[in-house]
Formats: structure tokens, C-alpha cells, sequence
């Protein structure tokens, strides 16, 4: 007879753990701010004269509120596609790097990378920021499905704001749509700071909040993406010298 | 003919939209194939994402869409400061940081409108 094996304790389902991902999701100040930041792109797409149709598939395609901000204005300004695309693709630069620190912290070494492709569609600023913040207590084979449960709550709450935001359109005072809008810079600070644990991020971050607005009244070409790639990159130097100072 | 019309605009949300979009969250897929959480490569990466997010945040404030354009600066810039204070102040709160800057936003441009 073979040994008895250590007892291990039950392993949680994956829907089990999907659900714990969901449940964070709508326990998260994001499910508010998704619906509030989507009921202003809701209502912009019905100004503009697309149907609830598009809303709805461009939420779930790109999944990233400034890209779909982006792409309305700019379609509604009468730019042509590939003018539009050029500018989504630019503003889309910074879930390259979300992606991969993402990824390296929820893939083992056994994953299948189609496994991969859920969290990474689903990877926006506000689900990178609350995964970075809740995924490292838990054990890594959990790890992926509590992505896809967080980032999918998400969604399905930015899509209730979307539906929201194209009815009620008509009735939304200009003074709110103002502040709706303001929700995606607004959030993104306040979110990226709480993560920033580390003196290399919060130098990042600093560096470029300082970097982002000289180069683009500079008019240098590709400057939010400059401001990333030097801002991050002189963060990232300071620390291997405080390193190697102390 | 008609139904081809109305496929356009789908169209365009695919070419314009979705893939310049997705094209970065799948090379993040094939750059982060054999790196791990505590590399440094990935520390790196780290702070040029948040840099890069610095710079979204910067262009947003600076060249806002829709009717954010139409709030002064100078409120757009005050309601940024004292969200980020609040957000220092009370624990390091989301929620008290994203209230109290649009709380700043919208009376800012109430006032300055009124």
C-alpha cells in the first residue's frame, strides 16, 4: 500500500474563484467609477449618432475608456479611420506594459499562453490596478480565474453604464457630462498613487505627470509614449542607484 | 446594399478601434513569455507603465474631450490637486480622492459659468 498522502486542504473551484473575482469586482470604488466614466461614453456615442448596438461591442472590444473616447471624437469630428486608429493605437501604448506585469505576476510556468488571452483582453487601467493590489495574497493557480471573474465584473458593470449613459443622453445636463468625463483622469491618479508602493513608481509616476505635459506642449511626436518610456526609465535608474548607493 | 451600409460602422470600430487597440495587450502576451514577478526587467516595465499612464492622465487634463474642454483650465488643474490632497488626507482613499476632485470640477465650473 502507498503512504498516505499529506492531507491537503480542498482546493476552491475555479468558478469558485471566478465568482471571488466578481465579488471583488463589485465591491471595488471601480464598479462606480466605470459606470459613471461609461455612462459619459454612453451618452457621447448617442450624440454623435452611433447605435447602442456599437456602444455595447465597442466596450467589449476595447475595454479601455480613453481609446473609446478617442475613437468617438475623433469619428465625430469627421477624421477618417485610419487618422482614428492612429490616434486609439497611441493612446493603447500603456497596456503593453500593464500586460506584461500582469501577466508575470498570474502565469506559472506551466500555463497555456491561450490562457493568457482572456486576462490580458480584459487588462484596463482599472482592473490592472486592483489586480496588482489583491492578486499577490492569493496562490498563484488561483490567480488567472480571479483576473477573468474581476476584469468581466468590471466590464459588466462599464456596459450598464453604457446603456445608461445612451438613453438617458437627452436628459444629461452638460455640467455632468463634464464631470463624467473627468472621472478617467481623476481615478487614474488617485488609483496609480494608492499602487504606488515602491520609490521607483512613485517616482514614475511623478517624473511623468512633470514629462507628459512638456512634451505635448513641445508638440513632440509620440510624446505620451516618450513621456513613459524616459520617465519610467530615469525612475527605474534613480532606484538602481539608491541601490547600489546603500 | 443597404445592409452593407449599416455594417460600416462596425467595420470602422473594428480597424480603428479594436485592433490598434488589442495589437499592445497581445504583444504583451509574447513579451512577458519567460519573465517572472520578481525580475527586474519587470520593475522596469513596471515604472514605464506608470510613466505612461502619468502621460494619458497629463493629456487628458491638458487637451480634454467632449465638454470637459469646456471647463476652464485652471479648474480642470484645481480639481486634479485637490482630489490627489484628499486622497492623501483620508487614509489614502479612491473613493475620497475621485469625490472630493469632482466636487472642485463641477461647483468650479458652476461658479465660474454662473
Amino acid at each position: 500500500m502507498s503512504p498516505i498522502p499529506p492531507t491537503e486542504p480542498p482546493q476552491p473551484s475555479p468558478t469558485a474563484i471566478f465568482f471571488a473575482g466578481w465579488r471583488a469586482a463589485w465591491t471595488s470604488v471601480f464598479a462606480l467609477v466605470l459606470i459613471g466614466t461609461y455612462v459619459g461614453v454612453g451618452a457621447l456615442a448617442h450624440e454623435y449618432g452611433f447605435s447602442v448596438g456599437w456602444v455595447l461591442l465597442s466596450t467589449l472590444l476595447i475595454w479601455a475608456a480613453p481609446a473609446q473616447v478617442i475613437l468617438l471624437s475623433a469619428l465625430g469630428a469627421g477624421a477618417t479611420p485610419f487618422e482614428a486608429a492612429l490616434a486609439v493605437g497611441l493612446s493603447g501604448v500603456r497596456l503593453l506594459p500593464m500586460v506584461v506585469t500582469l501577466l508575470a505576476l498570474i502565469k506559472r510556468p506551466d500555463t497555456r499562453p491561450r490562457d493568457l488571452i482572456l486576462p490580458a483582453h480584459l487588462t484596463a487601467v482599472s482592473m490592472w490596478v486592483e489586480a496588482l493590489r489583491l492578486v499577490p495574497t492569493l496562490p498563484r493557480a488561483q490567480r488567472i480565474s480571479f483576473c477573468d471573474g474581476l476584469g468581466i465584473g468590471l466590464m459588466v458593470a462599464a456596459q450598464g453604464g453604457g446603456l445608461m449613459g445612451f438613453y438617458l443622453a437627452a436628459f444629461l445636463p452638460a455640467l455632468l457630462t463634464a464631470g463624467l468625463l473627468f472621472l478617467t483622469p481623476m481615478s487614474f491618479l488617485v488609483s496609480t498613487a494608492r499602487n504606488a508602493r515602491f520609490l521607483v513608481d512613485r517616482l514614475a509616476l511623478a517624473l511623468g505627470l512633470i514629462l507628459g505635459p512638456l512634451l505635448a506642449y513641445e508638440q513632440v511626436g509620440l510624446d505620451v509614449m516618450w513621456t513613459g518610456i524616459i520617465g519610467g526609465t530615469c525612475a527605474y535608474g534613480i532606484h538602481r542607484l539608491r541601490g547600489a548607493l546603500l | 446594399m443597404n445592409s452593407l451600409a449599416g455594417l460600416a460602422p462596425y467595420l470602422v470600430l473594428i480597424v480603428a478601434g479594436f485592433l490598434p487597440n488589442e495589437i499592445w495587450r497581445m504583444l504583451g502576451i509574447v513579451v512577458a513569455h519567460g519573465l517572472d514577478e520578481g525580475s527586474e526587467l519587470v520593475v522596469w516595465v513596471r515604472a514605464v507603465a506608470t510613466a505612461l499612464l502619468a502621460g494619458v492622465i497629463a493629456k487628458i487634463i491638458l487637451f480634454p474631450p467632449g465638454g470637459l474642454a469646456d471647463v476652464p483650465l485652471m479648474v480642470r488643474l484645481m480639481a486634479m490637486a485637490v482630489g490627489f490632497a484628499a486622497f492623501v488626507l483620508v487614509r489614502r482613499s479612491v473613493l475620497a480622492g475621485v469625490l472630493a476632485g469632482e466636487a472642485v470640477l463641477v461647483l468650479g465650473a458652476y461658479w465660474l459659468a454662473g
